[in-house]
């Protein structure tokens, strides 16, 4: 492996862990939006809102991890990115934007209409943002972002089949794996109908995306050949691993084995972005710039190693804390300062 | 695409594209100044309120820890609208220099990280920790905060003073080194100077919260704190200020003679050269400017012999605005002065008298010092930035060679417009009603209070 090729893994697993932990959020926000009416959903968002406040700031990091690493790394090829999609880029950005304001926000109002407004903000952005990221992966997956600066048609780098495809997938993964992470979440706050829920919701996002999934392998066979010659070669045990692991998810969520259900289904969203990985190698631009020819300077690369390798000590114990603080069932960490119970049918939008 | 409509994209392009840089970092760089200094603020409240045991610091502390929640949010996601912009806006930049100066960015990123993950535990943990791990979670964010800042002024400095590569014949860089470029001549000055500005932004505008509720007769304990402990860091570090600031004109004058030619709005390159305060610069002169006899030579050489540099030196399309960059220095060193003054004030009473000066003409001025400190600092940032221009890479790359060509471009600016009205306000209704019901969650916090106003007015001040 070449020093490039270690620094554009390295990116990758903030992109995978931007996948599960960024993803997982945004599903939380589209499984608001399906939440029902204010009354009916109100606990459905409790649950939801409990799930993600204190970790989507720092789980939405990773994404910014990812661009910094790109442009430090790989100039070239980010400013050709960012520049032929910048409009898929830019809407993304203002859904994160209006998702982060409207979730954080909404809690700190009382008055209803307010609190619908943002919750439904919260909701709507949640939809769009990972569709649009899903719509980048699939403009560049298919070739269709030539090296050098706005090279590339700024409208069909994004609307195309395998974008289409790409941003169906991101929000149906996001979906599920935000329904298997609240399986467990419910289960943890002692709400073992509002687990069962989510489980069906869970079942039946994992049937959908594993029918589009296929069906989009025959999309790319028209749509973007380079990469489905990949799918359907290299990356063939990869994209098996991935439908063994969805399988064994489903398993786990029939007989409501949270804990599994949750490290199977991660390792099979994990296996979908390897095997797009996979299946690009070595381009990092198809069909023109390789990874080699992508990266920058050795010094660089080298400086970046390090910085990448000591940073990892001081932020895998920080994120482990955060989690275990977080994860810790509520009957432990219960607040010592009692917080003022909430009337019956509170109203939470 | 035909070459010739390329550049007819980038020249519609750059002025939108500036405008969307200037308003995004502009709002960012205020939620940055709470997320480096307020931390320090709330965990010493909170101190001393174990300490003393005293229940009014301790729940001044907790406001203080849910505003700072509110503005963290709101700083996080403008930051990340802007990691976008950086590629979207500036692809010149970034795919040409993104090797040599992207590097502190990479460990921006990490800094970044570490204070989520930190505003997050210190939030959710306010009565899960013991007080002393509780405290000790602000730590991390503390240092990460100040780290970042550095951080991301270091790759603003580099490109007032680019160093550590070269250029081969073709203009591609060569030997780039991410630490050296790091470390340049500007980046010591450029990040203190960003630093105590931070720290005197929020001080200043917390403490002037307090000073509203003094002058309308709140004169409990708490509003003492919370005017005391703010304006207390302020102050000090006001003085501290002055200094770094003669030490950053220094270095501007050494690297980037040009930027302070337009500083001063000096045209002849002379010894004996005056400092001038105010004027209209127009016909390669500065007309109707108060002028302080050899001030400026004064000033960067400690000498009166000493020869300043003016626009003369540099051809006229390398040249930045005047006028802008002279009057943003002035409002710049003209609040800073204001605000040296009130910390002048304060010191001496609180020296003779052990208590804050009772005038009510001081709480004014209290009051309006958060608005004059921001006004400061994004007057600052003006100078830096304006003053470089034409270059977006000082004497190597100008900005509208840097500016993205991709066509439609421009609209991008009144999206962001509208976004950022939005984001205001939506986040200085939050922060009213926070100090109006201070039982009201932050962001990160996980207890929703339930909706509509049944809840019982607890005037915070």
């Amino acid at each position: 492996m070449t020093l490039a090729e270690v620094l554009l893994g390295v990116m990758f697993v903030g992109l995978i862990a931007y996948g599960l932990f960024g993803g997982a959020d945004f599903g939380a926000g589209i499984w608001d939006l399906l939440a029902g009416g204010t009354r009916r959903g109100a606990r459905q968002r409790d649950l939801i809102e409990h799930s993600i406040g204190p970790v989507w700031e720092a789980n939405h990091v990773w994404l910014i991890f990812v661009l910094v690493v790109l442009w430090t790394a790989f100039s070239g090829a980010f400013a050709a990115v960012v520049t032929t999609l910048y409009i898929p880029l830019t809407l993304a950005a203002f859904g994160m934007i209006g998702r982060g304001a409207a979730f954080a926000f909404r809690k700190s109002i009382t008055t209803l209409p307010m609190r619908r407004f943002l919750g439904a903000g919260f909701a709507l952005s949640s939809l769009v943002t990972p569709y649009f990221l899903g719509a980048v992966v699939g403009g560049v997956a298919s070739g269709r972002v030539p090296p050098g600066i706005a090279r590339g048609d700024v409208i069909t780098s994004w609307v195309n089949p395998t974008s289409i495809l790409g941003g169906l997938m991101a929000v149906l993964v996001c979906a599920y794996l935000a329904a298997v992470f609240l399986c467990g979440d419910a289960r943890r706050e002692g709400t073992e109908d509002l687990a069962d829920e989510f489980r069906i919701r869970a079942l039946g996002t994992a049937g959908v995306t594993g029918i589009v999934g296929f069906g989009g392998l025959f999309v790319l066979r028209s749509d973007a050949p380079l990469l489905w010659e990949g799918l359907t070669g290299r990356a063939v045990p990869v994209i098996g691993l991935s439908v063994v692991a969805g399988i064994a998810a489903v398993f786990f969520l029939g007989t409501k084995r949270y804990l599994p259900a949750r490290l199977a289904s991660s390792l099979a969203v994990t296996t979908i972005l390897v095997g797009w990985a996979v299946a690009q190698y070595p381009y990092i631009l198809v069909p023109d710039l390789t990874i080699e020819d992508a990266a920058t300077g050795r010094a660089t690369l080298q400086a970046m190693l390090i910085a990448l390798a000591g940073g990892a000590v001081f932020l895998v114990p920080a994120l482990v804390y955060l989690y275990v603080l977080f994860q810790r069932s509520p009957a432990e960490s219960e607040p010592r300062e009692s917080a003022s119970p909430q009337p019956p049918g509170a109203v939470i939008t | 695409m035909e070459p010739l409509l390329v550049v007819a994209d980038a020249a519609e392009n750059l002025y939108p594209a500036r405008m969307q840089m200037a308003l995004s970092l502009g709002w960012h760089i205020i939620f940055s100044c709470f997320g480096i200094a307020f931390p320090v603020f709330t965990v010493f409240a909170e101190w001393r309120g174990h300490k003393r045991g005293n229940p009014a610091l301790t729940e001044l502390a907790h406001t203080w820890a849910k505003a700072m929640g509110v503005l963290f949010a709101a700083g996080a996601v403008s930051g990340t609208l802007l990691s976008f912009e950086m590629g979207i806006l500036w692809p010149g930049l970034m795919g040409r220099f993104g090797e040599v100066f992207g590097f502190p960015f990479v460990l921006e990123g990490y800094a970044f990280f570490i204070e989520a993950i930190f505003v997050g535990i210190y939030l959710f943990g306010w009565n899960r920790l013991s007080p002393r791990a509780h405290m000790l979670s602000a730590l991390p964010m503390i240092i990460s905060g100040a780290a970042g800042a550095f951080f991301v002024v270091a790759a603003n400095a580099w490109m007032n003073n680019p160093t550590g590569f070269r250029l081969d014949a073709d203009g591609q860089v060569v030997d780039a080194e991410p630490w050296a470029a790091m470390f340049g001549p500007s980046t010591w000055p450029q990040t203190a100077h960003m630093l105590l500005a931070a720290y005197m932004v929020t001080g200043f505008t917390v403490a002037s919260v307090y000073a509203i509720g003094m002058l309308r007769g709140r004169r409990d304990q708490r509003h003492k704190f919370g005017l005391l402990i703010p304006l207390t860091f302020a102050a000090i570090l006001t003085p501290v200020q002055i200094g770094v600031g003669d030490w950053i004109a220094n270095v501007v004058a050494e690297q980037q003679p040009t930027k302070l030619a337009a500083m001063e709005g000096l045209y002849e390159t002379t010894d004996r050269a005056p400092l001038s305060l105010g004027g209209i610069y127009y016909d390669d002169e500065l007309h109707y400017s108060i002028d302080v006899p050899w001030g400026l030579s004064l000033l960067i050489h400690h000498d009166i012999n000493g020869v300043v540099e003016g626009l003369e030196d540099t051809p006229v399309d390398e040249r930045p605005p005047v006028n802008v960059v002279h009057l943003a220095y002035n409002v710049m060193v003209g609040l800073g002065s204001a605000l040296l003054l009130l910390a002048l004030v304060f010191a001496w009473t609180w020296w003779r008298r052990r208590r804050i000066p009772v005038s009510p003409w001081f709480l004014r001025a209290v009051a309006v010092s958060g608005v004059a400190a921001i006004v400061a600092m994004e007057a600052g940032w003006i100078t830096t930035e304006v003053g470089r221009q034409p270059w977006i890479v000082y004497d190597i790359l100008r900005t509208e060679d840097a500016v993205s060509p991709a066509p439609g471009l421009y609209l991008g600016f009144y999206a962001v417009v509208v976004i950022y009205v939005a984001l205001t306000a939506l986040t200085v209704f939050v922060l009213r009603r926070l100090a109006h019901h201070h039982d009201t969650p932050a962001p990160q916090e996980v207890d929703a209070v339930p909706p509509d106003d049944h809840v019982e007015e607890l005037a915070v001040r």
